[in-house]
């Protein structure tokens, strides 16, 4: 708990920081460009998770290894993802979803 | 107003004016390098709510891991000095408005929701704690997930490297 700052504070910026990656994940078309909305997204949940965990229950660490294994899930998802992008590239030449309409040739 | 707020405040504006640029960037290494200031952001936030493990290790895997993948993969697939078009402004509105109607609805709710603390603070986390409480077999221990996590990792790392193997198909020139 930090002295002078409620906690309606911290959940206003994971809030908006959260719908800034849905925004984002709507209005781009390049699949890099996705998975790093994607990453904004969790990285906006992990700071719910460490702020109630501090706040609420300051004396378990339930939020911290939810956090922890977040962070643990989100290297495995995007280790994937980036090898499916570069599986895409190599057939089609591109990344943008637009011009990928095609699943089997 | 102490240092604490101060901070607090700074890396809040870091954090919220680097998402955006992440989002509306035209040239993607840009996004990526905001990216990775968004996340030492976050990491700062950490330190501050005294949770110093854990802005470690959100320094090394986010920072140091996902961010340098993600430019490795820019790299190998992208041309540095390619710019987006503009979004389509069908997209842009739609993108918008989600955007402003989820944000608008789940600020109400939380303002209007009661936070009430459980438990009494001033428990310093230290690393004894986390490392007993997470290989622990008791009621708030954390070894299923801990051994569940490996063995997905290990998954993860397999597949990959089988995804991205070269020759395991015709390459078909397009």
């Amino acid at each position: 708990m930090i002295q002078g700052i409620p906690i309606y504070h911290f959940l206003v910026v994971s809030t908006v920081m959260f719908f800034i990656g849905v925004c984002g994940f709507i209005i781009r078309r390049n699949l890099i460009t996705m998975l790093m909305c994607i990453e904004l997204i969790l990285n906006s949940v992990n700071i719910n998770f460490v702020v109630f965990n501090r706040y609420l229950y300051p004396d378990q660490l339930q939020g911290h290894f939810f956090t922890l294994f977040i962070v643990g899930i989100a290297a495995a998802e995007v280790s994937v993802a980036i090898a499916l992008i570069i599986n895409i590239y190599r057939r089609f030449s591109n990344i943008e979803v637009e011009k990928i309409n095609e699943l089997k040739f | 107003m102490t240092l604490n707020v101060f901070m607090f405040y700074l890396l809040s504006a870091t954090i919220l004016v680097f998402s955006v640029l992440t989002v509306t960037s035209r040239k993607i290494l840009r996004a990526a390098v905001y990216l990775l200031f968004v996340l030492i952001g976050t990491a700062g936030l950490y330190f501050l709510l005294n949770y110093e493990f854990l802005a470690a290790v959100q320094l090394a895997i986010y920072a140091g891991g996902i961010v340098i993948l993600i430019i490795f993969s820019i790299l190998l697939t992208s041309h540095i000095s390619h710019k987006f078009k503009h979004p389509a402004l069908a997209n842009f509105v739609m993108g918008a408005f989600v955007a402003l109607l989820g944000s608008g609805i789940v600020l109400y709710t939380l303002f209007n929701h009661p936070f009430q603390r459980v438990g009494e603070s001033g428990k310093v986390t230290d690393m004894n704690m986390i490392g007993n409480q997470l290989m622990s077999l008791d009621k708030n221990g954390y070894v299923l997930p801990f051994e569940l996590i490996s063995i997905l990792l290990l998954a993860a790392m397999v597949a990959a490297i089988i995804i991205a193997k070269k020759g395991n198909h015709k390459t078909e020139e397009s």
